[in-house]
This record gives structure tokens, C-alpha cells and sequence, in this order.
């Protein structure tokens, strides 16, 4: 046990830094720091600037155009990332399919999907959810029928993140309904402008539409797109959601939030005085930072085992639990700091381009719009109650 | 970074481990519990043969001149066991305080009987009405001839009735709680005019009342600079901190094993408890609880060395806040889980429970050390 950062380590992590803060472009900076909607856009020219510095995939090996970073630097790139005010790398393709393909997809999938991947020129959405089968993901309905060398695809899929900018979709789909749920389900790769596929953006409490329900009406999809066995897409979803378990311990997000409350904490004022300086409010703030702090060590501990070749279990179940709740109440606080005009909210002022106004200046606008959007942290991904089944079962062995 | 133990890590668990559960099992600390001392003294001399003693004593003074990870290891499977034996005031803060700070002589007089287990140290700082502040100090020590007269009263020593020699802050100038103006003396327990009370802890383990009335020193008892005693004891109880840190997360891991156990094996309503999803919930917290318990307790024997001190102090005071809040809540929960029998002092649960609240309550518990955190911040 040497529990000093070694010179390797800082070394990586100054060369992430100096790097990200000087390619970053200034306007996207800008607005993810000021909790604005990106465009679909901004998403795709900083994916561009990683991949041309080689830095496009961090969780992929390197002989398929990854970094062939290990655990703890890519927890590094990714701190460092959302220190900067990058966007997040979208996981659906880098941290999702990517894996899948590379662990079960065919030679010519991988072929045609990663370079498409690590370039995001096809943006891929993940369709899991459906209106009966949350939780219980394994009660999905959606069905594929195989017909010659074709899948029929009728279903609905839910909660779709970026499903109206996604130009490709990987399901899962019910191929059989005899035995046991889970051994009816496949992966199946979509191409979005597949006649019969319809998106409807969902309204969220923040008036964002990030989420979406997909329709599948009569999609005919070559049987060239599934990927592994049919039948075999149980123990696909398994193995993705075993892939960088630790990449949901959001400590990233955490810092950036944390460091937008100092901000907010020194600029707005009670009494006359700096928030900071009020008692009562800055125990709070310190509570959060120890939280965090404790939190951070978690994920580096952890991060160190996976690294030396240890599997990571439920303690990934705490990482996404924690992490989740440091986010809401960091996110609870950031509204806080606006005091009373967390009420009011023009939504739009949130879009590129507004010039109208909003009634207690932009900073503050869309601080309430973000304590309520993270509400989902602790939904998505797995809830939390479904998390504290999972550590629970496994220490008491039932 | 590796939080992975080395070889020589693992021979020093191994063995600390082999020992606890040859002699050290729950009714052998019943029977050390009630002995004068509030414990044994031949585990005294085991851990005296082990090398532990001198775990944080310079090699040129006979000890192991181990690191900040080795005591964590220690004083976590100290904390697995209940150990009662006072490593932590003579091992750790006596002998790093006098290990940093004290004249070669002091060294030379002391640090090799705390490696032999031949001397036993206390730290006398804390005040009555001074709850947790160690710069709130009244006692004061004033010169005479070459030496020094004090007066005062000290609280809560741990282990202080089974102490050879003090520690003892006292104000050599400024107002009653100025960080600056103290001074650290050595003084014999069985001096003249020491009066030493102990009483037992509500843990099974002893501390006692000190007063001082009129108790000469000489010039050579100070230990560091006279009026800069403060900061040698900061540092040297950051170390304690620390050790605690590392213990009570020891405590709450056995405890967890305990409390599962029990779970897999009572049965009410046909079944074994623990597959009661409202139980479920519960042991998930406790779990995630000891999660945050474990990365403070790194993060303490992390930073306790850190050059910086602002960087260090903030580490600590977070370390034990957070270490503090789980422990407490993992005891509750723990004697929830466990109905009625959670409440008999027969099982080892209550016991558990107990240490792990005086862990918070000693050097400053949770909203203390929030209070200091908070403070840094600015």
C-alpha cells in the first residue's frame, strides 16, 4: 500500500489537462459551465478534437483505435474533461456498443460500426426501456421476427436519450417468448431512417426533450445486424453493464457542480455578505465537499483494484449510488443560491442563441432547471432501490 | 497509487490477525476489560515482541520507522478485535510527539521504552469545559528557579491511570484560548502533587481525571519550543485521528460480518431475515456507510504526512467527520438489524456500538471536525 500520487500519474494527468484546456473550443466551454443546451453540433466537434488527438475512445484497446489507457487514467481524462467544461463523451456508442462489438460483434461489425464510433459520425442511442419493462428490464415486449435474412421489429422502446439525433440504435428484442424472459431477448443493431422507426421527444421538468419513446413499425432489419447469438442478448446487457461499472460514480459531474457552487456561493450575497460567509449555509457546503472527497477516494480505490486485475462487484452499485445522491445535493444547493429567483424560468433563455431576458439574470436561470433534471441520476442506469438490492444480495449471499 | 498491501503489508496483517483470533476473541476481552488497567498486560508485551510498539519510532531509537498505511493496518485490525491495550495514546501520538518534537535526551529517555513496552504515555490536553478545543486551556506553568510549577486540571486522559508518563499542555503565556503561549511538559504520573482518577469508559476501556497542584518540573521537561506547544500537539493528535480513523472502520467491518450473519440465520415468518427486502435496504446503507468509512480512513493515512498543512488539517478534520457520522450510524443500525439481542450487552454487537461512539467522541466528533473543515474553507 503507497498512498502517494505518483510522478507517472501527475504527469498524466498535467499532459490531460494542458491539452483539454487549450483545445476545448471557448463557446462550448462557456455554455456547459453556465448548465445551457447544447446543440447536437458541439457534441460532435469536441468527440472530433479527442479522436485527432488519439484520444477518441478512452476505454477502448488500442488495436481498435482506443487509447489502451488503464482504469485510473481514463478516471483522470474524464475528471479533467468536466473540470474544463467539456461535454461528456456520449457513452451510448464509446462506452456501450463499443465494447459489445469488440467483445461479441463479427469481424465485418466492427469494421463497419467503430470507425463511425470514435468519429461520431453515427450517433447511436441505446433502446433498453419500454413502457412495461423498466426495472424489470427483462419483461421487454418489443418484438423481432426473423423472416429469410430479415428481422421484423414491432415495439415500442422508452426513454431514450438523443434518440432525435441518433442516426443508428442498438435494442434489445424479444426473439422468442417460450421459457424464461431472459432467454428470449437479442441485440440488434437499427439503422434510424429504417422505414416504420418513428421518434417522439418526451418532455422533461426542466422543458428539455432529450428523451424520447421510438417506435418500431414493421422495421425490416438485415439479420447481418444482430450481434452475437440470437437469444443471446441477456448476457450481452449483462456483460455491458458489468463494462466500466466505475464510470457511474459521476465524480466529474460532482467536481464540476461543486466548483459552480463556490463560484455562486462567493458571487451571491445574504445580509450584505458573500453565501460563503454565512455559517449555517458553508457547514452545508462542507458536508458536500467531504462527501465528495470520500466519494473520490472510493472510485480511485477502486479504480486501483480493477486495475490490478481485481473484479469489481456491488461496490460499483455504491459508487452509482453515491454518486447520484452527492449530485442532487449539490444540485439542491446550486438552487439554493439563487434564493427566490429560482422561481422564475424562461426555458428558452437555455437555447443557443436567445437575446430576450430572464428576471434574475441568465447565471441564475438555470439553476433550478438543473436540480430538478438531475433528479434522474438516481433513476437511470439502474435505481437506486434496484442498486441497494444488488449490494445487499450479494453480502448476504441470497 | 496502490492500495494494494505489500508483502510485508500482508506478513504484518497476517500475524496481528493470527494473534487477535488465537487470544483475542470476544470473552477473552470481556476478562481484559475488568483487569485494574482495563487490560492485559502480557498483550501489552506481545505487541512489545511483535515490533508494534515501535511502529512510529525512529530505527536509531530501536523502532520499525513504519508508514502512515502500516498504522492503518494495525489500528484497523485493532479495531476488528476491540483491542483495549493503549497503542494509540503510547504508540502513536506519545511516540510520534516525542518522536518530532522532543530534545535528543527526551528521545533517547523514552522512545526505547515505549519500543520494549516498558513505558506507557498519556496525553493530558484536554480541559474540563474545553470540550474539544486543545488551545482552551487553563493549566497554567510558571517559572521558578530553572524550572516550572503547574496548576490545572485535566479531562478524559485515555488510559491515563495506567500511564507512566504525561503529556501535559499548559500555558506558559497569552489569554486561556490562545493557540499561541502553550507549552508541552513531561511529567511523571507518580510526581508529587499529580492526582490521577481514573474511571472506566463506557467502551471497556479506562480514562481518567488528572489534576495538578503545584507540580515542579524541570527546565528539560518542555518538549519543543516553550509557547509553540500548540502546533506539536496538533500534528502529533492528527496522527491519532488518523489511527482512530483506520480503527473505527476495523470496528465496522466486523461488525457488519456480525450483523450479516445474524441476518442469514434468524428466522421469523418461515424465513431467514435478511432476505426481508426492508432489512435489504438497510444493510445496503451500512454497506455504502463503511465505503465512505474506508476511503476517509485512506485518505487520512494519505494526507497525515502531507507537507502542506492546510491540505493535511482539511483532510483529517474531513476524514474524521465522515468517519465519525458512518460509525455512529452503522452501530444504530447494527443493533436495529439485530432486534432485542442488539440491545444485550451479552453479544459483542452493543460493544462494537459503543467503541465506535467514543471513537467519535474522542479528539473531536463529527460536527467538531465539520466545524474545522468548514473554518478551512475560507
Amino acid at each position: 500500500m503507497d498512498l502517494r500520487e505518483s510522478t507517472q500519474d501527475r504527469e498524466f494527468r498535467e499532459q490531460v489537462r494542458v491539452f483539454v484546456e487549450g483545445a476545448l473550443p471557448g463557446d462550448i466551454r462557456g455554455r456547459v459551465l453556465d448548465f445551457k443546451r447544447l446543440e447536437r453540433e458541439d457534441y460532435v466537434r469536441w468527440q472530433r478534437i479527442l479522436y485527432e488527438q488519439g484520444w477518441g475512445a478512452p476505454g477502448w484497446p488500442s488495436d481498435h483505435g482506443g487509447t489502451g489507457w488503464n482504469a485510473l487514467q481514463r478516471v483522470v481524462f474524464e475528471e479533467e474533461c468536466f473540470r474544463a467544461g467539456a461535454p461528456r463523451q456520449m457513452p451510448f456508442g464509446l462506452s456501450m456498443l463499443g465494447p459489445v462489438l469488440i467483445a461479441f460483434g463479427s469481424p465485418a461489425q466492427r469494421q463497419r460500426f467503430l470507425p463511425g464510433i470514435l468519429t461520431m459520425d453515427e450517433w447511436w442511442c441505446q433502446g433498453y426501456s419500454e413502457p412495461g419493462a423498466g426495472s424489470d428490464l427483462a419483461a421487454l415486449s418489443t418484438r423481432a421476427q426473423r423472416q429469410a435474412d430479415t428481422y421484423v421489429i414491432n415495439g415500442q422502446k422508452m426513454w431514450t436519450s438523443f434518440a432525435h439525433w441518433a442516426d443508428w440504435i442498438f435494442c434489445l428484442v424479444r426473439t422468442r417468448s417460450e421459457g424464461k424472459p431472459q432467454d428470449g431477448i437479442s441485440f440488434l443493431l437499427v439503422d434510424m431512417r429504417t422505414p416504420g422507426v418513428s421518434v417522439k421527444p418526451i418532455r422533461t421538468l426542466d422543458q428539455g426533450s432529450d428523451i424520447c419513446q421510438v417506435f418500431f413499425d414493421d422495421v425490416v432489419v438485415p439479420a447481418k445486424n444482430l450481434v452475437g447469438q440470437e437469444n443471446q442478448g441477456w448476457a450481452i446487457a449483462k456483460y455491458l453493464l458489468g463494462h466500466e461499472r466505475t464510470n457511474m460514480a459521476g465524480v466529474g459531474m460532482c467536481k464540476r457542480l461543486l466548483s459552480r457552487l463556490e463560484h455562486f456561493a462567493r458571487s451571491e450575497r445574504k445580509r450584505g455578505k458573500p453565501l460563503m460567509e454565512d455559517i449555517r449555509f458553508r457547514d452545508r457546503l462542507a458536508k458536500l465537499e467531504i462527501d465528495l472527497l470520500s466519494h473520490e477516494w472510493s472510485l480511485l480505490r477502486l479504480t486501483s483494484l480493477e486495475r490490478s486485475g481485481n473484479a469489481i462487484g456491488p461496490e460499483a452499485s455504491i459508487l452509482k449510488i453515491r454518486g447520484s445522491e452527492i449530485q442532487q445535493e449539490l444540485a439542491a444547493l446550486l438552487m439554493e443560491c439563487a434564493g427566490p429567483y429560482a422561481i422564475p424560468y424562461v426555458a428558452q433563455a437555455l437555447e443557443p442563441g436567445y437575446t430576450g431576458e430572464t428576471a434574475g439574470g441568465d447565471h441564475l436561470n438555470a439553476l433550478a432547471a438543473q436540480y430538478f433534471d438531475l433528479r434522474k441520476v438516481s433513476i437511470y442506469g439502474g435505481t437506486s432501490e434496484v442498486q441497494k438490492n444488488i449490494i445487499a444480495k450479494s453480502h448476504l449471499g441470497f | 497509487m496502490d492500495f494494494s498491501l505489500s508483502e510485508e503489508q500482508q506478513i504484518l496483517a497476517d500475524s496481528i490477525e493470527r494473534w487477535l483470533a488465537a487470544d483475542y476473541d470476544f470473552e477473552a476481552r470481556r476478562s481484559f476489560s475488568v483487569r485494574p488497567a482495563g487490560f492485559a498486560e502480557e498483550n501489552w508485551q506481545r505487541l512489545a515482541e511483535f515490533g508494534l510498539l515501535g511502529l512510529n519510532v525512529p530505527a536509531t531509537h530501536g523502532g520499525l520507522e513504519g508508514s502512515a498505511a502500516d498504522i492503518f493496518i494495525v489500528m484497523r485490525a485493532f479495531g476488528r478485535a476491540l483491542v483495549l491495550e493503549p497503542y494509540l495514546s503510547t504508540a502513536v501520538v506519545g511516540a510520534s510527539l516525542i518522536g518530532s518534537a522532543g530534545t535528543l535526551d527526551q528521545k533517547q529517555s523514552i522512545l526505547p521504552g515505549i519500543v520494549t513496552g516498558s513505558r506507557r504515555i498519556a496525553l493530558a490536553a484536554l480541559e474540563p469545559g474545553a470540550r474539544f478545543d486543545f488551545h482552551d486551556v487553563r493549566t497554567t506553568a510558571r517559572r521558578r528557579g530553572e524550572g516550572y510549577v503547574i496548576d490545572g486540571k485535566k479531562a478524559v486522559v485515555l488510559h491515563g491511570d495506567s500511564a507512566d508518563t504525561l503529556i501535559v499542555s499548559a500555558r506558559t503565556s497569552g489569554a486561556s484560548t490562545d493557540e499561541n503561549g502553550l507549552s508541552l511538559f513531561l511529567i511523571d504520573s507518580a510526581a508529587a502533587g499529580v492526582g490521577v482518577r481514573g474511571f472506566p469508559s463506557i467502551d471497556g476501556q479506562r480514562s481518567a481525571e488528572i489534576g495538578l497542584t503545584s507540580v515542579e518540573v524541570a527546565r528539560e521537561a518542555v518538549v519543543g519550543e516553550l509557547d509553540a506547544g500548540f502546533a506539536v500537539l496538533e500534528s502529533a493528535v492528527e496522527r491519532g485521528l488518523a489511527a482512530l480513523c483506520a480503527e473505527a472502520l476495523g470496528a465496522m467491518e466486523a461488525l457488519m460480518d456480525l450483523t450479516a450473519e445474524y441476518l442469514r440465520t434468524r428466522k421469523q415468518f418461515g424465513q431467514p431475515i435478511g432476505r426481508f427486502q426492508a432489512l435489504q435496504h438497510r444493510v445496503a446503507d451500512v454497506l455504502i456507510a463503511i465505503e465512505q468509512a474506508r476511503s476517509v480512513a485512506l485518505l487520512a493515512a494519505a494526507k497525515v504526512d502531507d507537507p502542506d498543512p492546510r491540505e493535511q488539517r482539511k483532510a483529517i478534520a474531513a476524514a474524521k467527520a465522515m468517519s465519525g457520522r458512518c460509525g455512529r450510524y452503522v452501530g444504530q443500525q447494527a443493533v436495529q438489524l439485530h432486534g432485542g439481542m442488539g440491545m444485550s450487552d451479552e453479544l459483542a454487537v452493543g460493544h462494537y456500538f459503543k467503541r465506535l461512539n467514543c471513537i467519535d467522541l474522542t479528539w473531536g466528533d463529527a460536527a467538531h471536525h465539520l466545524e474545522r473543515y468548514s473554518d478551512l474553507m475560507c
